[in-house]
C-alpha cells in the first residue's frame, strides 16, 4: 500500500469512533471542566455567567452529609449486594453443573429469565411483594414465624430490601459466567485428584476454585462497577428514602444535576464515583495478579 | 444409595430455587388478571378468584400506553439497527486491518469500559441540548449508536474469519465496503443475532436516559411510563402489575426464542481476554 493512502481499516472503524467520540469521550471530558464550575440553573439560561470554581465543588461535597449519607448507602449496597449475589450466581451454576442434575436447560432458563425482565417493571412489582400488610413476602416469613417486616418503610430494612431484590435480578447473569468457567476446567484434573483421595469439598477447594480464579475476577469486576451505578430500584422503591436510607451516589447525581441543574455539582459527585470504580477496578487487579503469581 | 440421596438433595434445591425465581413473576401476572382490590387481600394471593382483562384495557384506553408500547418498539428498533451497522464496521475493521495506532486504539476502547455512564450524563444531555435534540427521540438513539461492548463482541469474531477468504475477494475485483457487505455480514451473522438481542433488550429496558432526555409524555418509553404511573396509582396493584406485564413480556419473549444467541453472547464477553 502507498504512501498518502488511507488504509480502508479506517473507513471502517471511524463511523463509530466519531460516535463514541462525540456521544461519550467528549462528554466524559466536558464533565470533568463542568465539575470544575458553578454551572446552576441561572447558566443553563445563561452560559456566560458561568465561573470557574476550581475544587470548590468537591470540597463543598465532602462536607455534605446528603454526600457521604449517599456513599455510605453506596458502598453498603455494593459490599453486602455484590458478594450475595456473587455467591447465588455461583451456587446456582455449581448445582447446574452438577453430574446429577436434570432439565438443566429448563432451570438454567428460569433462573436467567430475571435478568431480562425491566428493572423499572420488576421494581414496581416488588414493592407490592414487600408491602408489610399484604405483601407475598411477609407472608412466607410470617410461615416461619418472622415478621411482619415494614421492608420500604423501616430505614433499616429498605437496603437489605433493594439488595434482595438486585440479587434476584441479576444472579442469573453471573451464573452464566460460571458455568462457562466450570465448563472449561479439564475433567482430568478432578480424576487426578479423586485418584489421590480428594474428597468433594477438597476438590472444591483445590480444583474448583483455583481454575475459577479468572472467572472470579472477571465476576467481581463487572458486578461491583454495575452496582456502583445503583439508580432505578432506589428511584422506584423509595425515592431515596425513608431517612435517605437508600439514597445513592447516582441518584444524588440525578437529582442535583437534572432535578435541581446544579449541573457542576452532580458532574463532580459523578467524578468521584468514577474515581472510586476506577480505584476499586485497578485494586482488585492488582490483588489478583499477585495472589497467580506463588 | 449415597448417589440418589444426592441426587434427592441436588433437585430439591433446584425446584426450591426456581419456584422462588418464578415467585414474583407468576405473582405479577395473576395479580394483573385480578379484580380490583384483590391483589391487596389479606392474606395475600397467588390465583386469581375470577379472571379478567380489564387492567390491560384501560391501559390502552385510559392511560395511553399503546403510544408508550410503539415508542419503545420503535427506539429500540432504531437503536439496535444503527448500532449493528457501526458496530459490524467497526469490529471487523479493528479484526481486519492494519492500520497504524489500531491496537492502542482499541485498548483505548476498552479501558473506557470502566467509566461509569452516568459521567458523561450531564454534559451529553448540554450538547444535545444545544443542538435542539432534547425531549426528541433523537436523543435516545443518540448516545446508542456504537457501543465499545458491541465493537468487541465482533472484533472476537470476526478475527476468525480466514484472511484467505477475503483476499480471494479482493482478487475477484470486489471494493472493501462490498466485502463487508455480501461477505463479511453474512459470515458474522450468529454475532450479529446476538449482538441485536442485546441491543434492543438494553434499549427496551433502558430508564436513566430516557428518563433525562423524554419531558412529553407522549414520547415516553414504557420503563418511563410505567414509573410515572407507578408514582399516580399507588393503590391500583391490579393495573400496575398489567403495567408491569405489558413492559417485560415482549423482552422476556424475545429472550426465550432467542436465547441460544443471549446467552454465547455474556459467555463470550466473560470467558476470552
Amino acid at each position: 500500500m502507498g504512501r498518502g493512502r488511507i488504509d480502508p481499516g479506517w473507513g471502517f472503524v471511524a463511523p463509530a469512533l466519531l460516535a463514541i467520540g462525540a456521544f461519550f469521550f467528549v462528554p466524559v471530558v466536558a464533565s470533568l471542566l463542568l465539575s470544575f464550575t458553578d454551572f446552576d440553573v441561572y447558566a443553563v439560561a445563561r452560559p456566560d455567567r458561568l465561573r470557574l470554581v476550581g475544587l470548590g465543588n468537591y470540597a463543598r461535597l465532602v462536607a455534605e452529609p446528603r454526600f457521604r449519607t449517599a456513599l455510605a448507602n453506596t458502598a453498603y449496597f455494593v459490599i453486602v449486594g455484590g458478594p450475595l449475589s456473587v455467591a447465588a450466581s455461583l451456587g446456582a451454576a455449581l448445582l447446574l453443573e452438577a453430574k446429577v442434575a436434570r432439565w438443566k436447560g429448563v432451570f438454567r432458563t428460569v433462573f436467567f429469565l430475571p435478568v431480562v425482565t425491566t428493572l423499572v417493571a420488576v421494581a414496581v412489582v416488588w414493592r407490592y411483594l414487600y408491602h408489610p400488610r399484604h405483601g407475598l413476602l411477609n407472608l412466607l416469613l410470617g410461615v416461619f414465624g418472622i415478621g411482619p417486616i415494614d421492608w420500604l418503610g423501616d430505614p433499616r430494612w429498605a437496603m437489605p430490601a433493594i439488595i434482595l431484590l438486585a440479587v434476584w435480578k441479576n444472579f442469573g447473569f453471573n451464573m452464566v459466567i460460571f458455568i462457562a468457567g466450570l465448563q472449561s476446567i479439564p475433567e482430568r484434573l478432578y480424576e487426578a485428584a479423586r485418584m489421590d483421595g480428594a474428597s468433594g469439598w477438597q476438590q472444591f477447594r483445590r480444583v474448583t476454585l483455583p481454575m475459577l480464579a479468572p472467572t472470579f475476577l472477571f465476576v467481581a469486576v463487572v458486578t461491583m462497577i454495575g452496582y456502583f451505578q445503583l439508580f432505578a430500584e432506589p428511584y422506584v422503591m423509595t425515592q431515596g428514602g425513608p431517612a435517605n436510607s437508600t439514597l445513592s451516589v447516582v441518584l444524588l447525581m440525578y437529582e442535583e444535576g437534572f432535578r435541581w441543574w446544579n449541573m457542576g455539582y452532580g458532574a463532580a459527585v459523578a467524578f468521584v464515583l468514577f474515581a472510586i470504580i476506577l480505584l476499586l477496578t485497578l485494586v482488585q487487579l492488582r490483588l489478583r495478579a499477585r495472589e497467580a503469581i506463588p | 444409595m449415597r448417589r440418589r440421596v444426592q441426587t434427592f438433595a441436588v433437585h430439591g434445591v433446584l425446584v426450591v430455587a426456581a419456584a422462588l425465581t418464578v415467585l414474583p413473576l407468576v405473582w405479577m401476572v395473576a395479580a394483573s388478571l385480578m379484580p380490583t382490590g384483590e391483589a391487596s387481600a389479606v392474606p395475600p394471593r397467588l390465583v386469581p378468584s375470577a379472571v379478567t382483562l380489564d387492567h390491560y384495557r384501560a391501559l390502552f384506553a385510559r392511560l395511553h400506553l399503546t403510544r408508550a408500547l410503539l415508542n419503545s418498539a420503535g427506539l429500540a428498533t432504531a437503536v439496535t439497527l444503527v448500532s449493528l451497522f457501526l458496530n459490524s464496521m467497526a469490529g471487523y475493521g479493528f479484526a481486519k486491518f492494519r492500520f497504524a495506532g489500531r491496537d492502542r486504539l482499541f485498548r483505548v476502547l476498552l479501558g473506557a469500559l470502566v467509566i461509569p455512564a452516568q459521567v458523561a450524563m450531564l454534559p451529553l444531555f448540554l450538547i444535545l441540548r444545544a443542538l435542539g435534540a432534547i425531549d426528541t427521540y433523537w436523543a435516545v438513539v443518540v448516545p446508542g449508536m456504537a457501543s465499545v461492548f458491541g465493537i468487541f463482541l465482533v472484533r472476537q469474531y470476526a478475527l476468525g474469519i480466514p484472511d484467505s477468504v477475503l483476499d480471494a475477494a479482493r482478487v475477484d475485483g470486489a471494493g472493501e465496503f462490498r466485502i463487508y457487505r455480501s461477505l463479511v455480514l453474512f459470515l458474522c451473522a450468529p454475532v450479529l443475532i446476538t449482538l441485536a438481542v442485546f441491543t434492543f433488550m438494553g434499549t427496551w429496558n433502558d430508564f436513566m436516559w430516557p428518563l433525562i432526555v423524554l419531558a412529553d409524555d407522549r414520547l415516553y418509553t414504557l420503563p418511563v411510563a410505567l414509573a410515572n404511573l407507578a408514582g399516580e396509582h399507588v393503590q391500583d396493584t391490579e393495573l400496575m402489575m398489567a403495567g408491569a406485564v405489558l413492559t417485560v413480556l415482549p423482552v422476556m419473549l424475545l429472550f426465550v426464542f432467542l436465547q441460544r444467541y443471549y446467552v454465547a453472547g455474556i459467555m463470550s464477553g466473560g470467558v476470552k481476554e
